[in-house]
């Protein structure tokens, strides 16, 4: 097998291979600056439980109108958005911390959404919702994710100031800044968006894979925010491409080969990266006196 | 500019922390707020920041109303990747808010501050290198060029070794000097009695609020002590 027949040939001769990797490459560019912050916010699990709480409103448009695209991804956009709002109200009217309230709140809309598919639907479709078929993307879900791909990274270019101020500390964005509470809800929303726009390419439970583990992947090469934005997107792209080609060739789903190839390069990272992996911390560089 | 305190309650859940608090932070002012812990002082500060609601009474400020505050600090995420010099000029965000850039003569002045507290040549390490009296220095460099008309400081001494206090000091009284208005909560009695003109002596309620000498008495000292000392779990509910 020549190398051209490897790496190049599925995706210059298959057109469903051009659309999967076009789709991977709009989400690796948009979950990139996300995923970093969901991080450095020590928030690396809210993206996995959001993935979980768009599950009943992306139901709820299957059972209204069948595999139509778009009423499952308004129904998946409404109901993450209605989570986000539940747990922020929850948050600020009682004393419990928003992690337990998160907690809470995903679980049952996980749930609900097991059931309200259970209610019509077989068992075939709920894997397709919960793993995706990214092999499957259309042009109408290529749009979405460009579209969506494109408000991200323009709202990240505004809100960039305001969005990182929030992270590092809020106290002092509440102090300076009237509209400190809205910067918390517009990144949960760009979160949301997000997880909609890749639930049709990984499904629910594997879209915030390509937007956590690039990001978590890339503090071990940067130490600010932009360098680790532009590792995060780099090895994104990389896990993209790796696992559309491991899927193509020993014929196994795309979604998860694709996240299991930005594991592998996080582990790699863990291991040997720039900053505070294993090799630094038990191989440091020598001391310059040395 | 001046801050009036008009018969103000502050607490959390029904529960009061400061008490029927009446009084003036006069302009140009620096006063020490001192007193056992629980007994209101952040409470008070987050309150005059906007970040609490009173449960009664009311916080005026007289005149343009810039207040800049210092938190206490263990509430910033110090191991988040920005540099030092990123950090303050953030301090402009009053300024330039979410859209506006940096200018040239802003840049001047953020490194001018980082001079002024001695920590110009960490300008362009990240902050998760820092100690915890470099950060604080850094805090205040972020402080000075907010450039407010009041600055609440929450505990700026805390875990602050001596030489870096008497560099943080002196910038109080710069401040004080310029004509800003200035409120400090501090620990350190013989500090409060050296430099603070004014003090507010707060155990829930107002034990004592003047000139420095008429507020550090034995007697009002050893009240403070009494009050903290009765304080228990299922506090009272305020009847007045």
């Amino acid at each position: 097998m020549s190398l051209y027949t490897a790496l190049i040939a599925p995706f210059a001769e298959y057109g469903f291979m051009t659309k999967a990797l076009l789709g991977c490459v709009l989400l690796s560019l948009s979950s990139a600056p996300l995923g970093v912050l969901l991080m450095l916010r020590q928030m690396s699990l809210m993206g996995d439980a959001m993935a979980h709480a768009v599950l009943p409103g992306v139901a709820v448009g299957f059972l209204l109108g069948g595999a139509s695209l778009s009423l499952m991804s308004f129904g998946g956009f409404v109901a993450g958005v209605v989570v986000a709002l539940l747990v922020g109200l929850a948050t600020r009217s009682t004393t419990l911390k928003e992690d337990a309230n998160l907690a809470a709140f995903y679980l049952m809309a996980l749930s609900l959404g097991v059931v309200l598919i259970a209610l019509k639907g077989s068992t075939v479709d709920l894997m397709h919702l919960l793993f995706g078929s990214v092999l499957a993307v259309d042009d109408a879900s290529l749009r979405l994710m460009a579209g969506v791909s494109s408000l991200t990274l323009i709202t990240f270019a505004l809100f960039y100031r305001a969005l990182l101020t929030e992270a590092f500390d809020p106290v002092f964005l509440r102090s300076v800044c009237k509209g400190a509470g809205g910067i918390h809800l517009l990144f949960l929303v760009l979160v949301v968006v997000n997880l909609v726009a890749s639930f049709q390419a990984l499904g629910t439970l594997m879209a915030v894979g390509l937007m956590m583990l690039p990001a978590v992947a890339s503090r071990f090469w940067a130490q600010s925010f932009a360098p680790m934005v532009g590792v995060g997107a780099g090895l994104g792209l990389v896990a993209s491409t790796a696992g559309l080609l491991i899927s193509y060739h020993i014929n196994v789903p795309s979604g998860p080969a694709i996240v299991l190839s930005a594991g592998a390069l996080y582990l790699v990272s863990l291991l040997l990266g720039r900053y505070g992996s294993v090799r630094a911390r038990y191989f440091p560089f020598k001391h310059l006196n040395q | 500019m001046s801050v009036i305190l008009d018969n103000l309650t502050l607490g959390y859940d029904r529960h009061p922390a400061v008490h029927h608090l009446c009084g003036t932070f006069a302009d140009n002012s620096l006063t020490a707020i001192i007193g056992p812990n629980g007994g209101g002082k952040s409470t008070l500060l987050k309150a005059m920041m906007g970040l609490l609601k009173p449960l009664s009474g009311h916080i005026q400020k007289t005149g343009p109303c810039a207040v800049a505050y210092l938190p206490q600090v263990t509430e910033i995420d110090r191991s988040f990747p920005v540099s030092v010099f990123d950090m303050v000029l953030l301090g402009f965000w009053p300024v330039c808010g979410l859209w506006w850039g940096v200018t040239k003569p802003q840049r001047h002045q953020a490194l001018r501050a980082l001079e002024a507290v001695r920590m110009e040549s960490f300008a362009g390490r990240p902050v998760s290198v820092l100690s915890s009296g470099q950060f604080q220095r850094v805090l205040f460099a972020r402080l000075m060029v907010q450039n407010a008309d009041v600055f609440l400081l929450d505990e700026p001494f805390a875990a602050i070794d001596t030489r870096t206090t008497a560099d943080l000091m002196q910038v109080l009284r710069d401040w004080h000097h310029q004509g800003k208005t200035v409120i400090a909560v501090v620990h350190d009695l013989p500090q409060v009695q050296a430099f603070f003109p004014e003090v507010l002596l707060l155990a829930r309620e107002c034990i004592a609020w003047g000139p420095t000498p008429t507020v550090m008495t034995e007697d009002n000292l050893r009240k403070a002590d009494t009050l903290a000392r009765q304080w228990h779990d299922h506090g009272e509910v305020c009847a007045a």
